[in-house]
């Protein structure tokens, strides 16, 4: 496990970003073998998505074989409605691009038949042959996608019913009326996420710095979700500094220590320009 | 790797970088269209699966609907009113010229002519629907000959019928035949000449938009022509009794209380910084910006470069502005201070009315 720690969410989120990029990057992806990369909403990677199309409208990114998979969509909230993830998506992220719809994998919670609909998430992410890089944000309860405390660490992606503090939280999206909040959800499982070959958690803000220490210097319990990332073989946190103030001295002294490492993972790589260029030449 | 070809057989164009009027704002937005419609780019993507086959970068500029000049008498040396022989080149070479000024349709302006001329022009005007090879004719604009001689401003004298309609409306008929009248879409007239209010709603009923102008009209002539159908002012202030407390004439109709319930009164201005004074376009707009539609009213010459050239057996000159020596900014005889016309294309006078009236980008 690693734990990237920057000075502020500005930083953290081009350091996501470059992550992301590098991995995309180093790839090679084409026609015959696409990166499969899963996406989070929430305010935290705003800012990734951010840094992410600037990459790409600068040249140095492509999104055309990359495949994506959503964590977690409404239950019954109209697809344009401003606070579905679709929505989300789209202005945020999607329509900046130039990925191909078809390469876009969102769970619709208007499904007739929202059972078949997570069966087939899953088929559709194995058909893809699983996904290389999951992006994840966390609540500051430490739930990962809508896997509430208390859900199953071995959880595959399934309808939820959402927890009466998450439909409070969110009534705030929808003018306070908490009638209008959705119940439900579709939602990735814990599993779905582990089994991916790397997972990246976005945590930044001073409210998630009990979620972090719990996902991190506690053991792993299904009442803190996130934790369960300890056990991942290629687990990478990205955190700033407000995040990590209910860690150790020692724990943060020792990350920092290592960040000359992982500033590493970052450098530039042959951007997608370079490359172009070489091929002309 | 998926073909955007399987959701649809024509190009889908996506303008980026731009900003778009909506919701009274100009927001930062891009654009998609396909064969000349707006998508609605979510669905495009979630539903069709579809997504831009071009990318097009808008600069950072505003990406707004062509603008319409109601009013244009000729450009590139060709006029309207005249040369019946090579109209339809000049048509075509005018319309491409508009739009490379962001003019995507105009109505040619016909102004009063020779009763002969009217047979062998007006069939020839035909209306188009503008593509890339240029702007759209929406139809003609008739100016005259049924106006005041008192009001004639650069029309002849001889052409102009100040009997009105004596006959009605086959008066009208009569001048602009049959095969002409089709192509027509706004008629200007003055509303004080016998029978006009017959004739307002005879060609109101026709679909024609009656426009009062060339004018000597008190406003409660004015006022019953609104009445009988007229929507529009020729060149508001131009050819027309100027503005008086106790009559205001045409210029009244802006404020008028007696226009009907459900109708508009619209009214256009030569916004070319010369034709209107600045303080002119500032009172129009103050009592009436809803109304408010920028014409050119421009001559033969616009488009022609700055320095003198021969039209219809006259010598005029194109001056530019001191600070803009290249840039065409009015016409005069040759010789003389005489304005002769206006040569501003359209888009000049968004710019200039902007800047005269100090209204909103977003709200006129
Ligand atoms: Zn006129």
């Amino acid at each position: 496990m690693r734990l990237v720690i920057l000075d502020s969410y500005c930083d953290a989120s081009t350091w996501a970003a470059k992550y992301v990029r590098n991995r995309i990057l180093s790839f090679n992806p084409g026609p015959e073998k696409y990166f499969t990369l899963g996406l989070p909403t929430g305010s935290t990677p705003l800012g990734m998505y951010k840094k992410l199309i600037e990459f790409y409208k600068g040249g140095d990114l492509s999104f055309k074989y990359v495949k994506t998979f959503n964590m977690d969509e409404y239950v019954g909230l109209p697809r344009d409605h401003a606070e579905s993830y679709h929505t989300y998506m789209w202005d945020n992220f999607f329509k900046h691009i130039d990925i191909i719809p078809e390469n876009v994998n969102l769970l619709d919670g208007n499904a007739d038949d929202l059972v078949a609909e997570c069966d087939s998430f899953e088929d559709r992410i194995a058909a893809a042959g699983g996904i290389e890089l999951f992006i994840g944000g966390i609540g500051p309860d430490g739930h990962i996608a809508f896997n509430e405390p208390g859900s199953s660490l071995v959880s595959k992606t399934r309808v939820k019913t959402l927890a009466q503090d998450t439909i409070e939280a969110n009534a705030r999206f929808f003018n306070g009326d908490i009638s209008k909040v959705p119940t439900m959800a579709l939602t990735v499982g814990v599993k779905t996420v582990m089994d991916a070959r790397e997972v990246m958690i976005i945590i930044t803000g001073a409210h998630k710095a009990f979620a972090l220490y719990k996902a991190i210097e506690e053991g792993v319990s299904h009442m803190w979700t996130v934790s369960a990332f300890q056990q991942h073989p290629k687990t990478i946190f990205i955190a700033d500094e407000d995040a990590t103030l209910e860690l150790r001295v020692k724990t943060v002294k020792y990350f920092k220590g290592l960040m000359h490492v992982h500033n590493k993972l970052v450098e530039p790589l042959e951007s997608t320009q370079e490359k172009k260029k070489q091929k002309m030449n | 790797m998926p073909s955007n070809e399987s959701v649809s057989q024509s190009r889908i164009l996506q303008f980026h970088n731009c900003y778009l009027l909506f919701g009274h704002n100009l927001i930062k937005e891009d654009l998609w269209v396909r064969e000349g419609k707006i998508l609605n780019p979510r669905k495009l993507f979630w539903d069709e699966k579809g997504y831009a086959d071009v990318k097009i970068n808008c600069n950072g500029m505003i990406l707004s609907p062509g603008l319409i000049d109601v009013q244009i008498n000729g450009g590139l040396g060709y006029d309207f009113s005249s040369e019946h022989e090579k109209l339809e080149k000049g048509l075509s070479e005018i319309a491409k010229y508009l739009l490379t000024h962001g003019i995507t349709s105009f109505c040619p302006t016909v102004i009063s002519s020779e009763k002969l001329f009217y047979p062998k022009i007006l069939p020839k005007i035909k209306k188009t629907k503008g593509g890339k090879e240029g702007a759209g004719i929406l139809g003609i604009h008739a100016e005259g000959p049924f106006i005041n001689v008192q009001k004639r401003g650069a029309h002849l004298a001889d052409h102009i019928i100040s009997a009105g309609f004596p006959g009605g409306f086959q008066d009208a008929l009569d001048v602009y035949t049959k095969d002409g009248f089709e192509n027509i879409v706004i008629c200007t007239l003055a509303p004080e000449l016998e029978n006009a209010s017959t004739v307002v709603k005879e060609m109101t009923q026709r679909n024609i938009r009656v426009s009062v102008g060339h004018s000597m009209a008190n406003l409660s002539q004015a006022e019953e022509a609104v009445k009988h159908g007229a929507t529009f002012i020729t060149h508001l202030f131009n050819a027309m009794l100027p503005f008086h407390h106790r009559d205001p004439g045409i210029v009244g109709l802006l404020t008028s209380d007696q226009i009907p319930k459900g109708q508009q009164i619209y009214y256009g201005i030569i916004a070319d910084g010369i034709h209107t004074n600045p303080a002119a376009l500032r009172i129009a707009h103050r009592a009436h910006p809803k109304g408010l539609v920028l014409i050119s009213d421009a001559i033969a010459a616009m488009g022609l470069p700055v320095g003198q050239h021969h039209l219809s057996d006259q010598l005029i000159e194109v001056c530019s502005v001191d600070d803009n020596p290249d840039v065409p900014y009015k016409a005069t005889i040759a010789g003389t201070q005489t304005l002769c016309g206006s040569v501003g294309v359209l888009d000049a006078c968004v710019r200039h009315f902007k800047e005269a009236s100090g209204c909103s980008k977003v709200k006129l």
